[in-house]
């Protein structure tokens, strides 16, 4: 009888590794298959759907002033961002005129979401590839911007603070006192953030030349913010298409053109400078006037479609709103960043080790309720 | 010769990092960031528009400013707020007149969007500053918010 | 002085009561048992420290709930430990699974034995001292490649192979590193080599070379302990709990107190070889000699504390950057010092009090 001789020795082999929905670097409920050949990726797998909450299905039941404070809890780290596109869409289907001290307020309120957004993220990166300390220098610059939020919105995550027709309430008294402290702080805090990690040795090699997106790609891909500009795609909607005060003001879109990991920490940190910068040169110059224009109880757009869009901390957020003249949406789709964002993951990541899939996902800052809505 | 200027480098580099660490270990006595909880609940105080739960205030005559019209309920995206109500007899006028028998608040169900409160005409609901929300049963959760024998207060309906 | 009568009349007590075989027997048992206790305290003790330490990096207060300032804590904690239930996969290799952290927890034990805390407080004084430490600590490494390999979970598996890679690796270094000292001493005794720094120190003695072996030894010792930057194989944001995925309980507690251990050990070898062990700086309190307890301890905690640093500072290396950096960077440096001190020392330029 003659046995088959079969060469198992030395065979590599690839497996499958679930990475989530319960992992430390997935930051929520992210499910990442892996296929993996010892550490070196080969196949990376997005499953989505851990944390649906169907809130594009509950805007079609609620109220044009109920929606906003659903977007709260579709990109938490950006929520008055969410909110200000909600709104802004349904005034510019209303064409009601905004008082100009509403458009400053909400311009500066959004600037400093995207600062604080932008800490906790640098806080995260720093945990991701393994430097603990960071997520606590982070997360007290962060603390700062809540204290504001939460005097001056009342509550510090999910803070409903716009309506459409203006802001649900005025400034707070001690809210310009409030900036000006943070300003003073801040500043003298990023450069620290520089000496902490961005120019460790240990961190650029973990982060240079990893995960390299082509212009190309990016824009194929839909990717949009820091993402995108790392790569040299000018997409920013702040500058393409000026909303709320942000024409008043004088920024440059950060833009990079290396499109690997190490561009996209930078682009972020320097968006923190221009955040910064946005909101020293409104906060002298808040406008007198009335934080909110009457509108109807029950507000019914006119038959018809609508979109707008804005940047939030993580990219562009489209709101496509169609109406039948009731007095909810027939239709509402959020365009969210983070998906488009992580669906370039499997593109960038394969090739890489672990690690590096782990340092890539930091920076592509992915909030796991914003892709699953 | 780049290699060993790599590593000078490098190691510059970890030492600038060890200096800011360093810095905040030496200052750490004055610089911790993180409250003492339950210890400091006498001095904790929250900011005036901070939103714990909704609350109806009464005044000293255990009267309360809400008529029962209904809004805060229609406003209300999650259900949280349901108002039973009755017709009454108003004494003075001697006509039928819609007032509050419970004003029932689920906090189970409040997301604090603040939209009740908004649009609440009399000004009968608030924020409350507690946020010691926790209870053993959920029940516990579901409030009455009007007290016992109390009546709407004269002359909020004008 | 106390301490040596001490133990002097115990040894002549326990003599003089019994045969010489059971006397001696029942030496090494009491031996044994302080040492546990030495193990128990110490590694309870660094515990806490790590995470005072780490809390006053990170800008917080750290534990100081349980007895004054937190100082019961890990006793609490440990306590838990002992409660918890030891839960296990399905089809593991139970005998291996069960087996791997004795390994670990043993082979840090054992190189316990030998650090010598002062003249008189050294339980196992042999010839080849530095031999057995770098012999003793590269058998821990079997103890986690067991346990992530027989806990059937790939997480726990891919953490376990890349502490296999890096502790062959790193074991280069931290060998070749003290070698270069040795070459000095001309000894592998541990309190030969402290007698021999009588007349300084051999971080003074061996001036750059000795620096240099320092370094390349403190970034290696931290990279054996596999304590951040180099933490590859727990790394907790890539592989949730590396090799101790699927442990729990005291299993777990076992790994967790021979890290910190293994940490005491490596920093405890750095002050015998570099920073003259239980003597005291230019000699200060020679006349007393139970005080060497407290400079040697004094002087390890100082270099557990440098770890700790390192720790609460760096980012993580990649798997790959990591034996780049041993195999580029570590070694060729190695080598080449350790001519330069051999050179150091038959030129006769070390520098000598």
């Amino acid at each position: 009888m003659e046995t088959e001789v079969v060469h198992t020795n030395f065979k590599s082999e690839e497996y499958f590794i679930n990475m989530g929905p319960q992992h430390p670097a997935t930051h929520g409920v992210l499910r990442l298959l892996l296929t993996i050949d010892g550490e070196i990726i080969k196949k990376v797998e997005p499953d989505l759907g851990y944390i649906h909450r169907s809130i594009e299905k509950m805007c079609e039941r609620d109220s044009y002033q109920q929606i906003v404070h659903l977007t709260d809890r579709m990109d938490y780290l950006s929520a008055n961002i969410n909110n200000e596109a909600v709104c802004l869409a349904v005034e510019n289907a209303l064409q009601l005129e905004i008082p100009e001290r509403v458009k400053v307020i909400r311009t500066i309120i959004g600037e400093l979401t995207r600062i604080s957004s932008h800490c906790l993220w640098w806080g995260v990166m720093g945990m991701d590839v393994g430097a603990l300390t960071t997520y606590f220098y982070g997360f007290r610059d962060r603390e700062m911007i809540n204290d504001i939020m939460e005097e001056t919105c009342g509550a510090r995550l999910t803070m409903n603070y716009n309506v459409p027709g203006g802001l649900m309430l005025d400034i707070h008294p001690n809210f310009v006192k409030r900036v000006k402290d943070f300003i003073v702080h801040f500043k003298t805090k990023l450069p620290e953030y520089d000496r902490l990690l961005t120019g460790n040795v240990i961190f650029q090699k973990r982060t240079v030349g990893v995960g390299i997106l082509s212009k190309e790609d990016a824009i194929s891909f839909g990717a949009s913010g820091p993402v995108g500009r790392a790569s040299g795609y000018s997409c920013d909607v702040r500058k393409h298409h000026p909303y709320s005060a942000i024409d008043k003001v004088t920024f440059n879109e950060v833009l990079k053109t290396e499109g690997d990991t190490y561009a996209r920490y930078l682009v972020r940190i320097q968006e923190m400078w221009e955040s910064l910068s946005i909101v020293e040169q409104l906060i002298d110059n808040i406008p007198e006037g009335e934080h909110r224009v009457t509108t109807n109880a029950v507000i019914k757009l006119p038959k018809g479609e609508y979109f707008q869009k804005v940047e939030t901390a993580r990219g562009e957020l489209g709101v496509y709103i169609i109406s039948t003249g009731t007095k909810s949406p027939y239709r509402l789709k959020f365009r969210s960043p983070g998906f488009s964002n992580l669906s370039l993951l499997n593109h960038i990541a394969v090739g890489g080790k672990i690690g590096d899939l782990v340092a890539t996902m930091a920076t592509l800052d992915l909030v796991i309720p914003d892709i699953d809505r | 010769m780049s290699y060993f200027s790599d590593i000078y480098k490098g190691i510059k580099t970890l030492l600038t990092g060890m200096s800011v660490t360093g810095k905040y270990f030496l200052t750490s006595r004055k610089g911790a960031i993180t409250q003492q909880y339950p210890d400091n609940r006498d001095t904790l105080k929250m900011f005036d528009r901070f939103r714990g739960e909704v609350i109806m205030p009464h005044d000293e005559n255990n009267e309360h400013r809400c008529t029962g019209c209904q809004k805060c309920e229609i406003a209300c995206p999650n259900g949280t707020i349901e108002i039973i109500w009755d017709r009454g007899i108003d004494e003075v006028t001697g006509k039928k007149k819609k007032k509050i028998d419970q004003f029932v608040y689920h906090l189970s169900m409040c997301t604090m969007c603040g939209l009740c409160i908004d649009v609440c005409p009399t000004d009968a609901i608030e924020w409350g500053q507690n946020f010691e929300n926790s209870v053993y049963d959920r029940s516990a959760l579901t409030r009455v918010l009007n007290k016992p024998g109390s009546k709407l207060m004269p002359g909020v309906e004008d | 002085m106390i301490l040596l009568s001490i133990t002097e009349n115990i040894h002549n007590w326990l003599f003089s009561i019994m045969p010489e075989g059971v006397a001696s027997i029942v030496e090494m048992v009491l031996i044994a048992v302080v040492y546990l206790t030495i193990f128990a305290v110490a590694g309870l003790f660094l515990v806490l420290l790590e995470r005072r330490v780490a809390a006053w990096f990170q800008l917080r207060i750290g534990p100081n709930r349980v007895g004054f300032q937190g100082l019961l804590q890990t006793m609490a904690d440990a306590i838990k430990l002992l409660t918890k239930e030891l839960t296990g996969t399905e089809r593991a290799d139970k005998f291996l699974y069960n087996l791997a952290p004795y390994f670990v927890i043993i082979s840090a034990l054992m190189a316990l034995a030998v650090i010598p805390f002062t003249k008189e407080f050294h339980a196992f004084d042999i010839n080849i001292g530095i031999f057995f430490l770098i012999a003793i600590s590269s058998i821990g490494v079997i103890g986690i490649l067991l346990g992530g390999w027989s806990s059937n979970n790939k997480f726990a598996l891919i953490g376990a192979m890349r502490s296999g890679v890096q502790t062959i690796s790193y074991e280069l270094s931290v060998g070749l590193s003290l070698l270069t000292m040795v070459v000095i001493t001309g000894t592998l005794q541990l309190s030969e080599i402290i007698e021999f720094q009588k007349n300084g120190w051999l971080i003074v003695q061996g001036h750059i070379p000795a620096i240099i072996a320092f370094m390349v030894f403190m970034i290696s010792g931290t990279a054996e302990t596999n304590r951040a930057p180099f933490d590859m194989v727990e790394a907790e944001s890539e592989l949730g709990a590396g090799f101790h995925t699927e442990y729990s309980g005291m299993k777990f507690a076992y790994f967790f107190l021979a890290e910190f251990i293994n940490m005491f050990i490596i920093a405890a070898i750095a002050t015998t070889m570099f920073f003259g062990g239980w003597l005291s700086p230019f000699g200060i309190t020679e006349s007393i000699p139970w005080l060497g307890v407290f400079w040697f301890l004094a002087k390890t905690m100082g270099l557990v504390f440098l770890m700790m640093w390192f720790r609460w500072t760096f980012p993580r290396l990649r798997v790959d950057q990591l034996l780049t950096l041993e195999w580029k960077y570590l070694l060729p440096i190695n080598l080449v010092n350790m001519v330069v001190m051999a050179l150091i020392v038959w030129l006769n330029l070390t520098i000598r009090f």
